[in-house]
């Protein structure tokens, strides 16, 4: 970041708006250009230039992630075709691990903040529940690396995930009672009682780190 | 010295200190009436026969000297582990009390014996014995055992206090009782500093993984649980390294002058002897996986491979004066990945159970040893110094728990809570090591030996029983924060989701953490250590094969109940009902997590619950397991004398119907299970058998099923081929697997179709083959069908 005046005042900005430190902007912003080339906004095709990223097996959804307009709170559906800088931090702030300064509420929105991501990385068509069919397509995205696991088992898998969560979800149900899929209530309850905000975070770091430049 | 048993004794404990007597008053009585010192050789046997005039021959005689050492030993072992077995039979007592407690106790009652009956306990323990045979079991089996993955999550901080800690403690203790000593009245004066220093090492090798069964019965949280188990593991390694570092000190002639630069020296020697430990400890792990590689004809020896390399690594490392512990301990850490997999599993199971039963020989036999030394007479007693001792061990224990936490909470995102700390201090409870430590003194360079070994076991019994048996309500009235585990499919699932988004998410931010040294680490190991490491051919992973047993195990139930009645079968509904809304069961769940745990992306071992003295029993399934096993080849053979059957038939004969999983694709399920069920069900009356017959066509199950392990709830065939309504009202029936909740009758289109055969081999019988266990042939008349398919399947172990 250079030191012009106008710079640091969007620093500022981007610091109240999202909570890093301007370190941590500094940091993202230097990355965010390593990927674009330099350009202001970042398309998907972009992400290729992360080689490690290949070898994940839910390398799609991932990428799917950081365009997808309910986390860049820019709408209910749909993709975006690309993204700028802030909304690069807006995703990223997702993943800031939660400061233990802050009080219960803040932390139970921060949670809810986070689930809320996971939950649309399963929702992959925005109707605002996971149905089968994307629960077996994560299952089966998860499952890829092992060459020795077909499909079936992923689907049974699955299948069996989505019973249990209905179980917890919806406890007894009526014999002709259907269970459409996993509405974002229904998540946060299966999350209950585990630490998802230990979890789901990401050291940025504030020091020069050792930028992984391939 | 007076000492209490503390341990409650039941029945069974009565009986054996009735036993423990009469053999030991028998012994002593021998040994009194023969009239010999402790050991005699063969030669003088011999001999002694020889001179008297041998009169008569004798018809019965006792030799007691020729077996005594080897006797003895045996009837301590088997005291101890009678005492285990009693100790393990009351419900609450190994939650609450350590074992070493009683393995303490038993210890102390047998020295009562032996100094009670003035029998000369046979020398079994001295510095070669410990250091070659009784050292090495025990800590290969904590290095064996060790959860690598919470290990190496928390690498950083686990080396940093179990390393500093221990470093600060010795020194700490050391320093503050040599000032003690320079007290002219408490008559210390001529401990000097450097074996103050040595004290202070070795009373601060802590033992805690006595501790660990009491704190997992706590259910304390993952990191705290593996700082308290890396802390176990490493602290032997540690200390026995400054001991003997400090013993080549106090070796040398010119101890007073030591020059500054010997003590940089003591350092660099710490960290050569340390590293290059570790490094000889990988070199033979490596090696004795890559000859498990070949071991495929003469899988027999192959658990003495994995024990003679992991020991040649001890022994080596001891050669060239390096760290023979941390080098077993490397080597049983990095061994165990890849022989897990080239071994058989009869071979893992006896490495396992072999390990334990070595390293509970030489616990057992240590802590005899200290309740032999602890009951006698050889003691010097010095208020000053114990009293001293005891609280010096526990304030720098304190100091280097907290002051080193502090520094490292720093670094680390979750930090260790003053809670948790406080656990982690208590947890330092001494064992076997430091007694072994202070036994083996040489007498000559500490004359006051015996003052040093009273401490150690002062300190000792304090901590072990006090902290031992205090800790777990410690624990529970802190309420530290305790594991969430729940035993369920999703929250495997989100986990394993979760770490791949976070990794795919450093990688976007490029940033470097362990999660990605860990990940490069894989990619290396799947890269080049496992095609040089492991075995070709592998038949398809143990998860696959478990799921064919299990697959069978199911035709076996299955074929049983069709010796049942039908009539049998109507199982109420109401019944039904209320299965469903029970949840998976934990077997099942436990299934399906381990082939989660297994095949995800990444393997991640959660902290294995860990106990020191025991192994987690299997499972009945396991059990139920074998008996399949052997009966299936029985099976299959009747059943291909007596039918011929349909397996091998092309596509295109519609024989089996499997019900599907009830979230079988629209179109499919719709086209099918119309026609399928109203038809099949009468149309292959006639060409399957009953059920047993799945069990000739496991083969072609298998790949159908190719090893899905729970099943879905499926729905059942509904009566005279009506259509199936969903609700899963009826019983959810999967394979033994059952999934509780049926309830979830998730899509209202026609959910159950029967899978034919003739679909293309079981490709796209998926549904089919999820479903498994409810093959079983819709020749049955419906009714009988799923009667029948829901008693074994309901009935679970």
């Amino acid at each position: 970041m250079g030191a012009s005046h106008s710079a640091s005042e969007e620093v500022r900005e981007l610091v109240g708006k999202t909570g890093f430190s301007s370190d941590q902007i500094e940091q993202l912003h230097r990355r965010f250009k390593q990927l674009s080339g330099d350009q202001p906004t970042i398309r998907k095709e972009n992400f290729n230039n992360v080689p490690d990223l290949e070898l994940n097996p839910i390398r799609s959804k991932i990428v799917r992630a950081f365009f997808d307009n309910r986390n860049l709170r820019k709408g209910s559906s749909g993709l975006a075709d690309e993204i700028n800088f802030e909304d690069f931090l807006t995703i990223m702030s997702y993943f800031r691990p939660i400061d233990i300064a802050m009080d219960e509420e803040q932390v139970q929105l921060c949670r809810k903040e986070k689930l809320r991501f996971l939950f649309h990385m399963y929702d992959s068509d925005s109707d605002g529940r996971i149905t089968l069919e994307e629960y077996r397509n994560v299952v089966e995205e998860l499952l890829s690396g092992n060459p020795h696991i077909e499909k079936e088992s992923a689907r049974s898998i699955a299948d069996g995930a989505m019973m249990e969560a209905a179980s917890v979800c919806v406890g007894q149900m009526e014999p002709d009672q259907v269970y459409e899929g996993i509405t974002f209530d229904d998540f946060l309850k299966i999350w209950q009682g585990i630490d998802i905000e230990t979890k789901m975070h990401v050291r940025f770091l504030n020091m020069e780190t050792i930028a992984l430049c391939h | 010295m007076g000492f209490q048993l503390r341990v409650p004794l039941s029945p069974w404990n009565w009986l054996l200190l009735l036993v423990a007597l009469k053999s030991s008053g028998a012994s002593s009585d021998l040994n009194e009436s023969t009239n010999s010192s402790a050991q005699h050789d063969l030669n003088v046997r011999f001999a002694a026969a020889s001179f008297e005039p041998a009169e008569t021959i004798s018809v019965f005689s006792l030799d007691y000297d020729y077996v005594q050492i080897p006797y003895e030993v045996t009837l301590w072992i088997l005291l101890a582990s009678l005492a285990k077995i009693g100790f393990h039979l009351h419900p609450r007592l190994p939650g609450l009390v350590p074992e070493s407690c009683l393995l303490i106790a038993v210890g102390a009652l047998v020295g009562a014996i032996i100094f009670g009956t003035d029998h000369k306990s046979p020398p079994v323990m001295d510095s070669s014995i410990y250091f070659l045979y009784l050292l090495p079991p025990i800590v290969l089996e904590g290095g064996y055992f060790m959860p690598t993955r919470p290990f190496f999550e928390n690498v950083g901080s686990i080396l940093w206090w179990a390393g500093l800690g221990a470093l600060i403690s010795a020194f700490g203790v050391g320093l503050s009782l040599h000032l003690v000593c320079r007290v002219p009245a408490f008559g210390l004066g001529d401990v000097t500093l450097l074996q103050s220093l040595l004290f202070g090492s070795l009373v601060s090798a802590v033992d805690p993984v006595a501790v660990l069964a009491v704190l997992e019965e706590a259910r304390v949280n993952e990191p705290l649980y593996m700082m308290i188990f890396g802390e176990a593991l490493l602290n032997d390694g540690i200390s026995v390294v400054l001991y003997n570092i400090l013993i080549a000190f106090t070796k040398m002639h010119k101890f007073e002058d030591i020059e500054p630069v010997d003590i940089l020296a003591g350092c660099a020697r710490f960290v050569v002897v340390g590293v290059g430990g570790v490094f000889f400890g990988v070199v033979f792990g490596f090696i004795s996986a890559f000859i498990t590689r070949f071991t495929e004809n003469i899988s027999a020896i192959e658990p003495l491979i994995v024990f003679m390399f992991s020991y040649l690594s001890y022994l080596v490392a001891e050669t060239l004066y390096l760290s023979g512990i941390l080098a077993i301990t490397a080597c049983a850490v990095t061994m165990k990945k890849y022989v897990e997999e080239n071994v058989s599993q009869k071979s893992y199971t006896t490495i396992k159970y072999f390990m334990k039963m070595l390293s509970s020989v030489s616990e057992t036999l240590i802590f005899i040893f200290m309740g032999v030394s602890t009951v006698g007479k050889n003691h010097e007693w010095n208020w000053a110094f114990v009293c001293f001792t005891l609280a010096f061990c526990q304030i720098w224990r304190a100091i280097s728990v907290f002051a080193l936490f502090y520094v490292s909470n720093q670094f680390r995102t979750f930090p260790f809570s003053i809670k948790d700390q406080c656990i982690i201090f208590y947890s330092g409870v001494r064992g076997a090591g430091s007694f072994s430590l202070a036994f083996l003194l040489p007498l000559s360079l500490f004359p006051r030996k015996k003052m040093f070994v009273t401490a150690t076991l002062v300190v000792i019994y304090f901590t072990v029983f006090i902290q031992g048996i205090t800790i777990g309500p410690l624990v529970r009235y802190l309420d530290v924060r305790k594991t969430n585990k729940k035993e369920s499919i999703n929250e495997e699932l989100h986990t394993r989701l979760m770490d791949h988004l976070k990794a795919g998410i450093e990688d976007v931010c490029g940033q470097w953490s362990h999660y990605q040294v860990r990940d490069r680490f894989k990619k290396f190991d799947h890269r080049y250590l496992r095609k040089i490491l492991i075995r070709k051919n592998l038949p398809k992973s143990s998860i696959v094969s478990l799921y064919k047993k299990l697959e069978v195990k199911q035709a076996i139930e299955m074929a049983e109940a069709g010796v049942l009645s039908s009539a049998a079968f109507s199982v109420p509904r109401p019944a039904q009902r209320i299965q469903e809304t029970k949840r998976l069961s934990p077997e099942d769940v436990k299934s399906m997590r381990d082939i989660l745990t297994h095949n995800m992306y990444q393997v991640r071992q959660r902290t294995l619950s860990y106990n020191k003295y025991n192994l987690k029993p299997q499972t009945s399934e396991k059990q139920a397991k074998e008996i399949l096993i052997r009966r299936q080849s029985t099976l299959r053979a009747s059943v291909r004398k007596g039918h011929s059957l349909p397996w091998g038939k092309p596509a295109g004969t519609k024989n089996i119907r499997y019900l599907s999983f009830p979230y079988s694709d629209p179109q499919r399920a719709g086209r099918d299970a119309r026609v399928a069920d109203c038809t099949g069900n009468n149309d292959s009356d006639s060409e399957l058998p009953s059920s047993p017959f799945y069990t000739p066509s496991r083969t072609e199950w298998l790949q159908e099923r190719r090893g899905t392990q729970g099943i879905i709830p499926m729905k059942s065939l509904p009566r005279g081929g009506k259509l199936p309504s969903f609700g899963s009202q009826r019983k959810t029936s999967r394979d033994e697997h059952v999934g509780g909740g049926g309830r979830a009758a998730l899509r209202p289109e026609p959910l159950c179709h029967t899978v034919h055969e003739e679909r293309d081999s079981g490709e796209d019988s998926e549904e089919g083959a999820s479903t498994g266990g409810s093959r079983w042939s819709a020749e049955h008349r419906p009714s009988r069908g799923h009667h029948r398919s829901h008693s074994p399947l309901l009935r679970r172990k």
